[in-house]
């Protein structure tokens, strides 16, 4: 193959994902356009854009923007530090697993947004109610696969540990976490697809900013643009979140075959 | 292999003295044990799978506790002591020179310091142009290797090997057992390997016990009478033929 037919499979093969999104983004103009579809239904990709700038222009979007993503890192920094904390202790102490570990997984059962009526007669809609439940929400998947990685972490580098005089603390840095490292990555993942879902739901019910008060209210002034435009945020903010854990994947993970790019630096 | 880079460090003496470990429910592993391994001396423990020779072996390096008997080292001082299991229990996220380098991070030694022993450990285990790998992408043959640098890093008075080489091809493992010998002369620290391999333990060892397959009894203890330089060539050499013979006698009683 010459290097101008390879360059252009490389261009297209990085082009064919986009192929389905740009598909359906040129339908729905067009359709929008010759007015097959109601504006107040669907309204055009160019409107949404508008509503876009609009919104940008005032600072409303930014700030609502601003105001979610608040929201969503400190639910997700305290229900994930507690969850990482417990999967830890669980992982490495049986009898703490013992104790602890059927409550964790009868609470998990109970889907966190059912929690909302309460918290709202606890907490009102004031910024707990929020973080709250992002915390919940994300506490389990953290949980889950801390202690899953503590546990499977292969014994016999414990015990190479072990032999060569490794402390608790040392055994825990060298050993323990990094190779329950990768698992606790995937629990980030589903954690802040978690994170985003239970934003969405709290936001919309029980809010007075944030982008899903913004499209909530843009919906009492039947303003369809705007509410599309909340939708494709949130839709651009969770794939930034998981895109940024691929890449902390990539860099912490470079010596797992599965992420492997190339050999070690020194 | 290079020429020896590595100044000569001593061995230590081992002795247990009457050691027992029962494993529950009351199995009984290791009874009444009484071994006196020299400073200096390469012994090889061999044994039928299962007879407890890995559970002597990890009461020697302290990683287990016997229920009575004592287990005494002269001299006595921390990191002198080396393991290499039977897998080579690489820690995947570090590189090959990383992890030849641990046991030297552990004692606190320096970055330049630690990674230009643990280079010249890699170069006597025939490692020289891998250390910026990771385990995964290293042969089971270069792994085992890896980890015996890892172990010689430290410059060990007591190197304790548990059947290090039995996942190995033959012709990896033979390439192994000389350059182990070879580093046990120029090192002239106390080596005790555990095998099941009955040839294996005759060309290594100056000195082979055979355990018996019920409470880890010594059945044989025996000298080799063999010459101390050994090659490759050494392993069609009637004088080893003889010895392995000797012990084939003592393993198949059992």
């Amino acid at each position: 193959m010459n290097s101008i037919t390879r360059s252009f499979s490389n261009a297209l093969r990085a082009t064919i994902p986009w192929a389905v999104p740009i598909g359906i983004l040129l339908v729905w103009q067009i359709a929008a356009s010759l007015h097959w579809i109601s504006s107040t239904v669907i309204p055009a990709p160019s409107a949404v854009l508008a509503a876009g700038i609009r919104t940008a222009a005032s600072g409303e979007l930014f700030r609502h923007i601003g105001v979610s993503t608040a929201r969503a890192a400190a639910g997700f920094a305290l229900g994930g530090s507690i969850g990482f904390v417990f999967g830890l202790l669980n992982g490495v102490s049986k009898p703490a697993a013992r104790l602890l570990d059927s409550s964790f997984q009868m609470v998990r059962n109970v889907p966190h947004l059912a929690l909302i009526p309460l918290f709202i007669l606890w907490f009102g809609i004031d910024e707990r109610i929020k973080l709250y439940l992002v915390a919940l929400g994300v506490f389990f998947p953290i949980y889950l696969n801390t202690f899953h990685g503590v546990r499977t972490v292969d014994t016999g580098l414990v015990e190479m540990g072990r032999a060569y005089g490794l402390s608790r603390a040392e055994l825990f840095r060298q050993v323990i976490f990094p190779g329950a490292l990768p698992s606790i990555l995937v629990g980030v993942r589903f954690a802040l697809g978690i994170t985003w879902l239970t934003l969405v739901v709290a936001e919309t019910i029980a809010a007075s900013s944030g982008i899903g008060y913004m499209t909530m209210n843009a919906r009492e002034f039947l303003q369809t643009d705007v509410v599309l435009l909340g939708i494709l945020i949130y839709a651009v903010l969770g794939k930034l979140a998981d895109s940024g854990t691929q890449l902390l994947e990539r860099r912490c993970l470079a010596w797992h075959p599965a992420f492997a790019t190339q050999g070690a630096k020194n | 292999m290079s020429e020896s880079p590595v100044p000569t460090a001593r061995g230590v003496a081992v002795s247990l003295e009457k050691v027992r470990k029962v494993y529950e429910p009351n199995r009984i592993v290791v009874e009444g044990m009484d071994l006196q391994v020299n400073a200096g001396e390469f012994l090889a423990i061999l044994g039928p799978s299962g007879c407890g020779k890995s559970t002597l072996l990890r009461i020697i390096a302290r990683l287990l506790e016997p229920d009575s008997g004592t287990l005494s080292i002269t001299p006595d001082n921390p990191f002198q002591t080396a393991y290499v299991f039977q897998d080579a229990h690489l820690l995947p996220w570090r590189s090959v020179l990383d992890n030849a380098a641990l046991p030297l991070e552990l004692m606190g030694i320096d970055r330049t310091a630690r990674e230009a022993k643990a280079r010249a450990a890699l170069a006597l285990v025939g490692l020289m142009d891998t250390e910026s790998l990771y385990p995964a992408q290293l042969s089971g043959g270069m792994k085992m290797r890896v980890s015996l640098a890892r172990a010689l890093a430290t410059e060990p008075r007591l190197l304790l090997l548990d059947e290090p080489f039995a996942a190995l091809d033959e012709v990896n493992r033979f390439h192994l057992d000389v350059a182990l010998r070879q580093l046990w002369q120029w090192h002239g620290m106390t080596v005790i390997f555990v095998t099941h391999s009955i040839s294996e333990a005759a060309f290594l060892a100056n000195r082979a016990v055979v355990l018996t397959r019920r409470k880890c009894q010594i059945k044989l203890d025996r000298q080799l009478d063999l010459p101390l330089e050994r090659y490759a060539s050494f392993r069609t050499d009637p004088a080893l033929a003889a010895e392995i013979s000797h012990l084939l006698e003592a393993m198949e009683e059992e």
